[in-house]
Parts: C-alpha cells; structure tokens; sequence
C-alpha cells in the first residue's frame, strides 16, 4: 500500500477522478435543475448518447471540436423540447416518458452510428489546457489545471447555476414550482413555462456531458455512457438538489473509481478482491444517498404533472 | 372535460411515436442479412453477438470468420445484445426461423443457450468463447488460446519497451481475455529480465471511459508500452496515441485505432474452425465437440502494422510464432 500513498501516485488519483467526475458533474447538475422545478427525467442517459455521437460524427466530418461541443448541446436541447412537450405539454407520466427517451437515444444513437460512421475511428479533441501561472505550480497544477476547457466548463458551471438557483427570480420560481406547483400558479408564475425552461437546461446540459465523454475518450462506441446517466440522476438525490452537493457526489464517485484503478494497477488488489474493489464507488454512493434521503426531503412536486384546478 | 380527453389522446399517441422509433432503432441493431459471396446451396447462418458487428474487437472477429466461409448463402447478425435476455430472445427467435447455424457469440450466453439448444434437437448451434457443449449433440464451443498470440506481444513489447513498464488493460478475468492477459504476462516477463507487467482488470466489458482511465494510470505509472482486450480498448488506444505509447491489439485488426501507434494485432480466424463446422452440419453432423483456435491451425493470425518500426520486436515476434506453433513454447498460466 506504500506504493499508493507516494506523491506522485496521489497527484494521478486526483487527476483523474476530476476528469471522471466531469461527465456525472454536467448531467448531474442539469438533472438538479429539472428536479428542483419536479420534473423527473430517466432519459438522461439516452440525451447523453445522442450528445455524445452528435459531437463525435461532426467532429469526425468537419474535425472541429468547437462545433462538436455546439452539436451536442444542439442535441440537448432538441431533445429537451421533445421531453418538455411529451412531460409538460401533454403530460405523459415522466418516469415512462424518461425510459423511453432512454431507450431512443440508446437506440437511435447506435443506429446512426452504424449507418453514417461504422467502425468506431479515433477523433481529436482539444487536448489539455494549462492554465497560466498555476498549472505550473508543482503537484497542484497537475491535479488541477492541466485538464481539458471541457473539464475547466463542468466546473465553472457549479457556482453558475448555484447563482441561477439561489439568487434570481427565476431560481425562485424553479423552487416554487418544484414545491407547490398550485400556489406559485396562483401567485402568477407560469408552471408550463419554468419546467419548460428547466427541461431545456437539463437537457441542454446532458448533450454537453455526452459530448464532453465521446471528445474526451476521442471515440464513439454503441452505449458510450455505459449507464453513467442514471448514475448522474442517483447523484443529484446525493447532492441533495444543490449543484454544489451534485459536484461533492460526483467527484467523490471520480475519486473513488481512481482510487480502485490505482490499486489496480499497482497490483494492490487482485481476484476476488478486485471484483469487490470495482463495487466501491457505487456502494458508497449507495450509502450515502440512504444518510442523505433520511434528512433531506425531495421537491414536494417532484414527478406530478401540473393542471391547473387539479 | 373534452380538451382533457383530446390532450390524453395526444399524450398516448406521442408515447406511441416514441416507442415506434424506439422500436426502429432498437430493431436496427438485428437482421442485418447479408448473402454469402458462394451460393452454397441454402445454408444459412445467425450470429449473435454482444457488441457492434464492428467493433474492432470480439463481434467483429466472428462476424469477419463467417463472412470468409464458404458454403453459405445467407449470413444474419444481432448485435448490441448486451443484455442476455435480448441475446437469448435473439437465439430463440433464429433457431425457431430454421437456420442452419445459430451461434451465439458470448461466453454470457452460456446458461440461455443450454435450454434455448435442448428445445431445438435438430438445429446446430455454436458457443465462444467456450469450451462446454453442455454434453449436447447439437452444440459446438469454440474459444481461443489467445495466450499464443499474448505471448508473442508480450515478448515483443518487452523488448520494445524503453522505461521497462507495460501497462495491461483487461475486462473480467475470464475466457479468451484471461488467457491473453496471462499470455501476455508470461511472454514479456519470460523474455526480459526485470520487466514490470502492471495488470488492471477494470471488472467491464463495455465501460470504454474506464478502460481509458485505466490507460492514463498505467502511463502515469511509467508504461510507455500498452495493450488490452475486449470492446472497451477503444478509449485506451486514444490515451496511447496521446502519450505516445506503442499498442498491440487483440481479436481484431486494431491498426484502424491508431496507424501509429499500433504494432500488430493478434486476429482471431474463427473461419479456422467453423469452416469444418459447416461442412459437418451438411452432411448431418450438427456437433457436439470443443474447437479451439490456435497459431498452429491458422485460427490465429498475428498481423503486423508495417507502419510502425518494431525493428528488433518483429523478429522476436516471428521467432515467438515458429516456436509455439512447434510446440516449444508453454504460453498460458
């Protein structure tokens, strides 16, 4: 275990469990703002692997990353207005709505794929960015300011929305209407139209954490996310609803998961243990979301339709 | 009261639409049907398979094997099944249409093949990678001694190696994987002194962002020589390309991933062995035995990347073939 606890072993272990959170971190936090106005959306992953193949196929054509990263929001926010209109205009019971999404953008995702790329060929993306002045600074740049802008983006985005969340109008109105639907319609705020805005945002921001994982791995690959969507949605129970609990959760779900690679590969564990090892990050957020489901209680409205009279 | 019940009908006519393209796309994963390039009378063949058909990997290593037989007039394929529920609907659904050979390309379809195969006595069926035919005369199991081909990598990536470290990316420590791994290991330790073969089972077949983390961790731990098996290599692979590691691939030609980087692949010619398969079937031999591919039988083949310079490496490589091919070679565990 020595072996573990060397600096620069520990540098990689932070490294890389920011670049893993990143992708959780994006839908977490958009998933946090569609929950806080109750809305439920299971679809995340699904919007994930369309963002993730909208970026990979238009970087492989145009080999522009930028336009990679706007494709893949694009696909965000079509599907966004796809959920909104299924979950809000016509009121479809979110959590089937959510599986379906789910399964088209799984579905779709892989046919197109197939259809317009085939064999999964690499692609570049931006490399790392070394931010002036402190990435140099030693052991601390290179945990955290040598990572992709993508990386930089994710967590920029934490304070940003916190900020839309806590301190404006319109967060106020997310809140209301997360909690009784009924009394902030009575007092003028349109429901419709802020979870319309939310589902939007959710979904805008679960392109970008598609697009982030294909740009980042430079590969696409049928079911890229491997159900990181859904792990993203448990995350958002664990950060309690705030963007900054969603960023805890999932950089300790990165970290957890960097952790047990490192053991592996420095060959700290090995069989049966390794299979347990692997378990690590979802049993501890496991645990965690039960402390966290004792003291913190969901959005009142969370998954109800709204009708007005009803 | 009549707009509530205009807007529910809606509501199910949008689930429907959805479920509709769901359905079409789900459905594009399957019934990919191609005819065989000989007549071959009418001897069709299913393969079902747990990844994309071309995945640069195990799919494609028994889709690429079927399509070089002869003696085939129609080649159908479901892939994507990852979950073993579909795969065995998918085996199910082909052994009731009456193909002639249904095989069921993953050692997880295991449990739904013995029942699906008991019910079908007079279709054949093949299952790899394995080597139990579950004592059923209608199953053949095919698998590969991949720790042939993982010795030869293993011998030339040690002797490629400038920091003395190579890093090993695998899924589960089980089948062919296992025995690459295994092979691998054994033919860079046996062949260098002092060689570090620092080995990560990331415990997934499919969690590509792993595999390429685990890829990051192994450069960070001093390897500048990489390989790994199973469809999830394909983030590694870009992780090598960015640190300028060298890579040997496995299953498939994974010289696609990355023309610079990748030095040879050992390819797995399942044709080796389904060839006789088929040619059993006609003549009413529907199976019942274990087939395994090897270097000697030409199920193995060890393609090398003329655009990368393994100088000194090639020639060990070639010499590491001749020698177990005769037998002088011990390569697994």
């Amino acid at each position: 275990m020595g072996d573990f606890f060397t600096t620069a072993s520990l540098v990689f272990v932070v490294g890389s469990g920011i670049r893993l959170a990143t992708p959780f971190l994006l839908a977490g936090l958009g998933e946090a703002i569609g929950q806080r106005s109750g809305v439920l959306n299971l679809g995340v992953d699904g919007v994930m692997l369309l963002g993730a193949f909208g970026a990979y196929w238009t970087i492989y054509e145009t080999q522009s990353p930028v336009l990679g990263v706007a494709v893949g929001l694009g696909v965000g926010l079509v599907m966004g207005a796809v959920y909104a209109l299924i979950t809000v205009g016509l009121r479809a019971e979110q959590g089937i709505s959510g599986i379906g999404i789910f399964l088209f953008g799984l579905g779709i995702s892989d046919l197109l794929f197939q259809k317009q790329v085939g064999t999964p060929f690499p692609i570049r993306g931006f490399g790392d960015l070394h931010v002036p002045l402190v990435a140099d600074i030693p052991k601390v740049g290179e945990m955290f300011f040598q990572h992709s802008v993508l990386v930089y983006v994710a967590f920029a985005l934490v304070p940003a929305v916190a900020f839309l969340m806590n301190r404006t109008t319109f967060g106020l109105n997310v809140r209301a209407v997360g909690e009784n639907p009924a009394a902030a319609d009575s007092l003028g705020v349109s429901v419709a139209r802020v979870r319309t805005t939310t589902i939007l945002l959710a979904n805008t921001l679960a392109g970008l954490a598609g697009a982030v994982l294909s740009i980042e791995l430079g590969i696409f690959q049928q079911n890229l996310t491997n159900g990181q969507g859904f792990i993203a949605i448990a995350l958002v129970y664990f950060g309690a609803w705030r963007p900054v609990g969603v960023m805890g959760g999932a950089l300790l779900f990165g970290l957890v998961s960097a952790t047990v690679l490192q053991w592996k590969t420095l060959g700290l564990v090995s069989g049966a243990a390794s299979s347990l090892t692997a378990m690590a990050p979802a049993v501890l957020t496991i645990l965690a979301l039960v402390v966290i489901s004792r003291t913190v209680g969901q959005p009142a409205a969370l998954t109800r339709p709204f009708e007005r009279g009803h | 009261m009549e707009k509530r019940h205009h807007r529910k009908w809606l509501g199910l006519a949008a689930l429907l639409a959805v479920l509709a393209l769901v359905a079409g796309a789900c459905g594009s994963d399957g019934g990919d049907s191609t005819s065989g390039g000989d007549s071959g009378g009418d001897f069709r063949i299913a393969i079902v398979a747990p990844s994309a058909s071309n995945d640069l990997a195990f799919s494609q290593s028994i889709v690429d094997g079927v399509a070089a037989l002869t003696g085939v007039s129609a080649v159908d394929v479901t892939d994507g099944t990852f979950i073993v529920d579909d795969a065995a609907a998918a085996i199910r659904g082909y052994a009731e249409e009456g193909y002639d050979l249904v095989i069921a390309h993953g050692s997880q379809y295991g449990g739904s093949l013995q029942e699906i195969a008991g019910d079908f006595p007079d279709v054949a069926f093949a299952w790899g990678t394995s080597s139990d035919t579950f004592g059923l005369p209608n199953v053949s199991a095919y698998t590969a001694a991949s720790d042939q081909g993982g010795y030869v990598m293993g011998s030339m990536a040690a002797s490629m190696t400038n920091t003395g470290i190579i890093g090993v990316i695998g899924p589960i420590a089980v089948g062919d994987a296992k025995l690459y791994v295994d092979g691998f290991v054994n033919g860079a330790t046996e062949s260098v002194t002092g060689i570090t073969v620092n080995v990560n089972y990331i415990e997934s077949f499919s969690d590509v962002a792993l595999a390429a983390e685990a890829a990051q961790g192994h450069v960070a731990n001093g390897a500048d020589i990489l390989t790994g098996t199973a469809q999830m290599v394909v983030g590694a692979t870009g992780v090598a390309a960015e640190h300028g590691a060298k890579w040997f691939g496995t299953q498939s030609n994974q010289t696609a991933l990355g023309t610079d980087i990748v030095v040879a692949s050992q390819v797995y010619k399942w044709e080796a062995v389904l060839q006789g398969l088929v040619d059993g079937i006609k003549e009413g031999d529907l199976g019942g035995e274990s087939h395994t591919i090897t270097l000697e039988n030409g199920g193995l083949v060890i393609e090398f990347n003329d655009a990368v310079d393994a100088g000194h490496a090639r020639s060990i490589g070639e010499k590491a073939i001749k020698d177990i091919s005769a037998g002088l070679l011990q390569t697994g565990a």
